[in-house]
């Protein structure tokens, strides 16, 4: 079996860029890793254009090594992926309506982000203009008798955030579900070319709001990697309580929701107290419900002072005294454990091929955590389990986060224990050479991978590919031959970000 | 004339309070989650609020989809107004009886269900599915229960009924336990409530009969709101008066025992809109295809209380 060295030595090893290598490879290499990662014998981990190049990011399961290939393509076409591979597909429909870069011999040629909203074509690209008239979209078919389609969306009933879904349906069974995003698109990758690496920290914090954090972290150190900084201990320490505090809201938040999809109001109404209460926690100590633009490359913009400390110590208190009796209320209620027992079940292969991440993966057997995995510091000195289950189901997907909400309980506790004095900071020496960075960081959703380039100051190329590129394909595999109904429900358990995959 | 009189006053009566049971409920829901809820006169301003809105139709409506509003709210009145509430032997009362009452809710849902169907929204053809699936299997158990009571009490019409239950000469009844577990079944399923339906559900996909009525607006959907709150009472009061009769008034009996009629009345809504919402707080709602079992259970007690009647008149 080629190791992913291997497949290093047969490139151009790409200079000034870390941690993992990065190397320019030929039509040949390329292919030969989109047919090893059909194989599954690695994991895609993102794909992503620039004006002339496609990049590949890999990893290796087993030696969790990491690489990127990068293929020259100056006819603006490159080898597909996404036919031996399909969890490349979007990415590769995504970099053909930025970019312009078509992918050869790929299945699936239809717009993925262009609307035909944009007024231009590959805004990222070589811009030309659009096109007069769009033709419409072209849902996948579902042959058979007395099937029906149903569209929802892009606008819902609830405030979340717009997408749309076409099933399929024979009577109340989903056939097919087809999911059509890109309605949140904010151009964040264009806005990234040319701004100054403070302005693109701000950026990468607001490509999904929920997980400020989570991005601001992997792009604080991606652009730490690019440039060899150094940070500080008591602000690499800082970073992971910002991290395990997002995380312990969101999966609050999401353990009230799911159960409310099933219309268990209870649920919701409590462990939105106990996230409320995170929230204040985070605005008391740090200055800000969601902790947005603390995490800068460098360090962090806030400390924790004593009082900080106390607060969040209460707030884990309350929490570690009301959280179990909700963990048993929702066990304990059958019906509500009807809803989410074998409901939505995701299998564990499609889970490894799409190398899904977060509470998705880990609930259909994938023991991928980036903190575990890469062991980024200060996670590598930090005791915590990885919690993974192989029934794939919403049941599993909620108890997932119920451990994961122990474990960063546990992590909080560790981190206020040891944190260390010191500065918080430390001063971004640019660079006048072009240098390049990567770093992937656990949101609470998943790995967050952010890719950059940099040069005196500026961002030539940034990439930061959310974990619902994955996940969101899974969605429409673990709802086929559930009902209609089950749906919200389903979705709720996934909780992809719209707007994170949008960017 | 004052059979008129106290008739009128019971339809005045029951359009009066049944904004109020539904915000009540609401209420306690609210409070059973912490959290402070709305006034419980906010189903008034909802209705006020509707009432002044503009109506906004489809270009495919036909007059079916307009009238239906009007048509379900005057069946589901009119069968309010045949259930006793304060008071036994009204005007109305000796008109029609239980069979009339079902007859009307089921003619009520059945424009409902083509009104939904009708503009061809694929929402309201999933509602309607599921609403008439629903009904198809609550109505059964609707009739079982009506036997039932016709067994015991020899006679369907609900006055004779609420005073002979009324009368010491009926003691615990094992057929009648089980026929009111069939009925309150009944009532959560046709009212839309938890676990069958969410009435305060925002998720289109897994609606029922919010589903049915999603391109209502303005006055027409004031009156589907308005006829909603009103079932919920009618199903409330129809439980008061066949199994908890206690302090109605017997008709021509004078205002003083009208009076302690309407207060037992009060009480028996609130405890009951007490009681529906503790329910609704404790459980999820069922799936989709759970609940032909709930309502199989329902028709299955239904049957069984009549079936033990033939047995032995005592049970």
């Amino acid at each position: 079996m080629p190791s992913l060295i291997d497949l290093m030595l047969e490139g151009r090893s790409v200079q000034q860029h870390s941690p993992w290598p990065r190397v320019a490879v030929d039509a040949s290499v390329w292919t030969f890793a989109a047919s090893e990662l059909a194989q599954g014998r690695w994991s895609l981990l993102g794909l992503w254009g620039e004006l002339s190049t496609v990049h590949m990011a890999i990893m290796d399961g087993h030696t969790a090594e990491i690489a990127t290939v990068s293929l020259d393509c100056p006819d603006h076409s490159y080898p597909s992926v996404g036919k031996h591979h399909p969890p490349a597909l979007r990415l590769e429909r995504a970099i053909f309506d930025l970019f312009g870069l078509s992918a050869e011999g790929s299945t699936d040629s239809r717009p993925w982000l262009d609307h035909n909203n944009w007024g231009v074509r590959f805004p990222l690209g070589d811009r030309i203009d659009a096109l007069s008239q769009s033709s419409p979209y072209r849902f996948l078919p579902a042959e058979g008798d007395s099937l029906h389609q149903i569209a929802v969306g892009p606008v819902h009933a609830g405030i979340i955030e717009p997408g749309h879904f076409r099933f399929t349906a024979s009577g109340e069974t989903v056939v097919r579900l087809e999911e059509r995003l890109g309605y949140t698109h904010k151009g964040i990758e264009g806005l990234m070319i040319g701004a100054s690496v403070e302005r693109a920290a701000q950026l990468a914090g607001r490509v999904s709001g929920d997980s400020t954090v989570a991005y601001a972290f992997a792009f604080s150190r991606a652009a730490e990697a690019a440039l060899q900084l150094v940070v500080p201990d008591r602000a690499i320490w800082l970073r992971a309580l910002l991290a395990e505090f997002e995380r312990l809201a969101n999966h609050l938040g999401d353990i009230g929701a799911i159960c409310n999809d099933a219309s268990f109001a209870l649920m919701q109404a409590h462990c939105g107290v106990l996230r409320e209460s995170v929230l204040r926690a985070s605005n008391a100590a740090f200055g800000h419900r969601l902790m947005r633009d603390i995490v800068v490359p460098g360090g962090v913009t806030h400390d924790l002072n004593g009082d900080g400390t106390a607060i969040i110590r209460a707030a884990l208190a309350n929490i570690r005294r009301r959280f179990p009796a909700l963990v048993e209320l929702y066990d304990n209620t059958a019906s509500l454990q009807d809803r989410t027992v074998d409901t939505g079940v995701l299998k564990p292969t499609l889970a490894r091929q799409y190398a899904a991440g977060g509470y998705v993966g880990r609930a259909s057997g994938r023991s991928f955590d980036a903190r575990r995995t890469l062991a980024y510091p200060p996670y590598d000195s930090l005791h915590f389990e990885v919690p993974v289950l192989t029934e794939g189901d919403v049941n599993a997907r909620v108890w997932i986060r119920v451990r994961e909400v122990e474990q960063s309980l546990s992590l909080i506790d560790q981190i206020l224990d040891r944190l260390p004095e010191g500065s918080i900071g430390t001063r971004v020496a640019h660079r006048p050479e072009p240098r390049e960075g990567m770093a992937i960081v656990e949101g609470f959703r998943g790995d967050v991978l952010i890719w950059l380039r940099l040069q005196d100051g500026r961002v030539e190329r940034c990439h930061l590919r959310d974990p619902s590129w994955f996940q969101w394909p899974l969605l429409e595999a673990a709802i086929e031959g559930n009902i209609v109904a089950d749906f919200p429900l389903c979705n709720k358990s996934f909780n992809c970000s719209y707007s994170g995959q949008d960017l | 004339m004052s059979d008129i009189l106290v008739q009128g006053v019971q339809m005045l009566l029951v359009l009066l309070l049944a904004p109020l049971l539904t915000g009540f409920v609401r209420k306690i829901k609210a409070r059973l989650l912490r959290r402070q809820g709305a006034s419980v006169i906010q189903p008034y301003r909802d209705l006020l609020r509707l009432l002044r809105k503009e109506v906004v139709l489809a270009d495919n409506a036909s007059w079916l989809f307009r009238v239906t509003p009007y048509v379900t709210f005057a069946a589901i009145w009119v069968a309010a107004a045949l259930v006793p509430t304060f008071a036994t032997g009204l005007l109305f009362n000796w008109t029609a009886d239980l069979i009339a009452i079902v007859a009307l809710l089921g003619s009520a849902r059945f424009f409902l269900a083509l009104a939904g169907m009708d503009v061809g929204t694929s929402f309201g053809g999933i509602g309607s599915s599921r609403e008439v699936m629903i009904a198809a299997l609550a109505e059964p158990a609707m009739l079982l229960f009506v036997f039932c009571i016709a067994l015991v009490a020899g006679s369907t019409q609900l006055s004779t009924v609420a005073n002979f239950i009324a009368s010491s000469y009926v003691g615990l009844r094992v057929s009648l336990g089980m026929a009111m577990i069939a009925l309150i079944m009944v009532a959560l399923a046709e009212n839309a409530r938890i676990p069958v339906d969410n009435p305060a559900t925002h998720l289109e996909l897994t609606m029922v009969h919010e589903a049915m009525v999603l391109e209502y607006s303005g006055r027409h959907l004031a009156m589907i709101e308005f006829g909603a709150s009103l079932k919920l009472l009618l199903y409330i009061s129809l439980i008061a008066c066949v199994f908890l009769p206690w302090k109605i008034a017997v008709f021509g009996t004078g205002p003083l025992s009208y009076a302690i009629g309407a207060v037992a009345y009060l009480v028996k809504l609130t405890t009951a809109g007490f009681f529906l919402a503790l329910f609704e707080t404790a459980t999820a709602k069922m799936r989709v295809f759970r609940v032909p079992q709930f309502l199989g259970a329902a028709l299955m007690l239904g049957l069984l209380g009549t079936l033990l009647l033939f047995v032995s008149k005592s049970f």
